[in-house]
């Protein structure tokens, strides 16, 4: 049931009405209810997936817990007996056999993930594998991906492990924790929401709030004028352009790279306003996942702004345990030793490949995302290490630095440089991509920008015309909502010219938008993932 | 304290560590920083920093580096 569905919105509409009519201490429950038949409507067998991975991370959670205390109240009692050594040893083991009921839900739940996800990338790799060598060929499998499995996966496990080292208590309701696991709004495309953040609202009562569910029903609307508007009319020369990268190179890569960078942002921001907007009508705070990315000026900068909760999960349970494991630690002191101040620098960029190579196998079992993920990190790594070289730029440019002139070229370069990263997304394979983005550079003929080329792509002037008016109006919302969301600016000062607004938003989504038999659009490219 | 300032100052000799307390907030510290900090900071007073107080309150300043010291040494 994608979110930009007639179903969908039918759905949303009886649970809405329902969640406050029935008495509010009911209400977790119905949400509840709401989201395993959001979830049932993709596939029952999908419940069992899910299933398992709430029951197995509740249980884990509760027993990790249940061992905390015991152990923490033995400490108590016999603390003054043990010396400092001694007190030490006996953290470091209990904390051990805790980690060992982690370790074992997270071998389940990575172990169905991989299995569901991974097993017909590593088959078809093996195959080419023996094929070189003359051998013979396994049998693919007929895996069908639970929807939403990346992101209920790392959402329990990043719960399971902030409960193993006591950053949130454990939920002792099972019904509780199923809600926190399958909250609809946020099942299928994230945010990946920590259980600190999303408990406090999501079990909470709520009375109805006009000024909240209105505001909710204004993100709804902007994130499906985003993906009805611009997304998916853009998708469309993107096909075209895709499909036959023979024709469609040089200039055509550019417009590739550009046209990519704005469908996906319309697509997944659009995605995202529509969950906070739905959890805000229900009365649940979902964490924000983008703070204006494009706007970033160099790559860190940019993951730290685009999709913020999967950066922040990769930082908290993979980057940091991994950069002060006792292996990467004496991997930093042999290498500080041996290679001086650079040295000291190699544990933490081998932790950063390892890093974006798990983010790049997390959006897709594919050698495209690998790449895409090995390529950030290197990009990432080359601009640390070019550090000396930018400080002894500005100590000669020192006008440069923080003027407005300058921070747009750092702000371009990014964009562009993420963008031509980005279309390994897009393109069939790893060769493929890269001789496409060589064709820029071999066969660049700027004619084809103004002889008509591009109204050949499946879409009308007036398409272009309307995505570029959307996309504009995207970029001036972002310009004027530094410090507040222009929304909310608006309600404040001209409530009148926001209700305005968002009546202009819907009559432009119902003659603009793009959408097939049964009103029903494409769906949200992060599903997939 | 005064050898947890002297590793501080190894790192980013310009930054007065006694009175900065946003060396977090302001990226002043980056993650090779804070690995070479807990790496330090376990040779010198063998104390393991796990992963989970690898946090800005933790990291912000040196007075709070110290006391997440003391409190892991005190076990």
């Amino acid at each position: 049931m994608s979110f930009a569905s007639t179903q969908f919105l039918a759905f949303l509409a009886a649970l809405f009405l329902l969640y406050y009519a029935i008495p509010r201490r009911h209400q977790w429950k119905l949400l509840l209810a709401g989201s395993l038949f959001f979830y049932w409507f993709a596939g029952w067998w999908c419940l069992i997936y899910i299933g398992v991975t709430a029951l197995t991370t509740y249980a884990a959670a509760r027993k990790v817990e249940d061992m905390a205390q015991a152990q923490d109240a033995w400490f108590q009692v016999h603390r003054p007996e043990l010396s400092k050594e001694e007190r030490k040893d006996w953290k470091a083991r209990a904390k051990s056999a805790r980690f060992r009921w982690v370790l074992a839900c997270l071998l389940v739940n990575f172990g169905i993930l991989a299995v569901v996800k991974y097993t017909n990338f590593v088959v078809g790799n093996l195959n080419a594998a023996l094929s070189a060598f003359g051998g013979g060929q396994l049998p693919g499998f007929s895996i069908v991906l639970p929807m939403g499995i990346s992101f209920y996966t790392f959402q329990s496990m990043g719960y399971l492990f902030d409960v193993y080292r006591k950053k949130c208590p454990a939920e002792r309701n099972l019904g509780k924790f199923a809600l926190f696991v399958t909250f609809f709004p946020q099942l299928i495309q994230g945010p990946i929401s920590r259980f600190g953040d999303l408990s406090a609202t999501l079990y909470a009562e709520h009375s109805w709030n006009t000024r909240q569910i209105a505001m909710g029903v204004e993100r709804v609307i902007w994130g499906l004028a985003k993906k009805l508007i611009i997304a998916d009319r853009l998708a469309i020369p993107l096909r075209a352009l895709v499909a036959d990268p023979d024709r469609y190179q040089g200039v055509y890569v550019l417009a590739v790279i550009f046209l990519y960078a704005i469908q996906l942002y319309a697509d997944f921001t659009g995605g995202i306003d529509i969950t906070i907007g739905v959890a805000q009508m229900l009365g649940v705070k979902v964490a924000e996942n983008f703070q204006r990315p494009f706007f970033s000026k160099n790559v860190a900068e940019y993951w730290r702004r685009w999709h913020i909760t999967m950066g922040t999960w990769f930082r908290d349970y993979l980057f940091y345990p991994m950069s002060v494991s006792k292996p990467i630690l004496d991997l930093h002191q042999k290498c500080r030793n041996r290679f001086g101040p650079f040295g000291k620098r190699i544990s933490v960029h081998v932790c950063s490949l390892i890093l974006w190579f798990a983010t790049g196998i997390w959006h897709g079992a594919s050698w495209n995302f690998i790449v895409w993920g090995m390529l950030n990190g290197v990009v990432i790594i080359i601009s640390e290490e070019c550090e000396p070289l930018y400080t002894r730029f500005h100590a000669r440019f020192p006008r440069l630095k923080g003027s407005r002139g300058w921070d747009l070229v750092q702000v371009l370069r990014t964009f562009w440089l993420m963008g031509a990263i980005r279309v390994l997304d897009v393109y069939r394979d790893v060769p493929l991509t890269f001789r496409q983005l060589g064709s820029v550079v071999a066969g660049f003929r700027p004619q084809v920008l103004w002889d008509g080329s591009f109204l050949e792509l499946g879409i009308s002037l007036g398409d272009w015309l309307v995505a570029a008016v959307g996309a504009l109006s995207l970029l001036a919302c972002s310009l004027l909502g530094r410090r507040e969301p222009v929304r909310e600016r608006l309600l404040r000062h001209s409530p009148h010219l926001a209700w305005g607004g968002c009546l202009l938003l819907i009559l432009c989504i119902l003659i603009f938008g793009v959408y097939g038999i049964g009103f029903d659009a494409s769906q949200f490219i992060y599903n997939q993932f | 304290m005064e050898d947890l300032l002297s590793i501080l100052r190894e790192l980013h000799p310009d930054i007065d560590f006694e009175t900065c307390t946003t060396l977090i907030d302001d990226q002043i510290l980056d993650s090779i920083d804070i690995v070479t900090l807990v790496a330090e900071i376990g040779s010198t007073f063998d104390v393991e920093v796990p992963a989970e107080e690898l946090t800005p309150e933790n990291f912000n300043s040196a007075k709070s580096l110290w006391e997440m010291i003391q409190r892991l040494d005190e076990a």
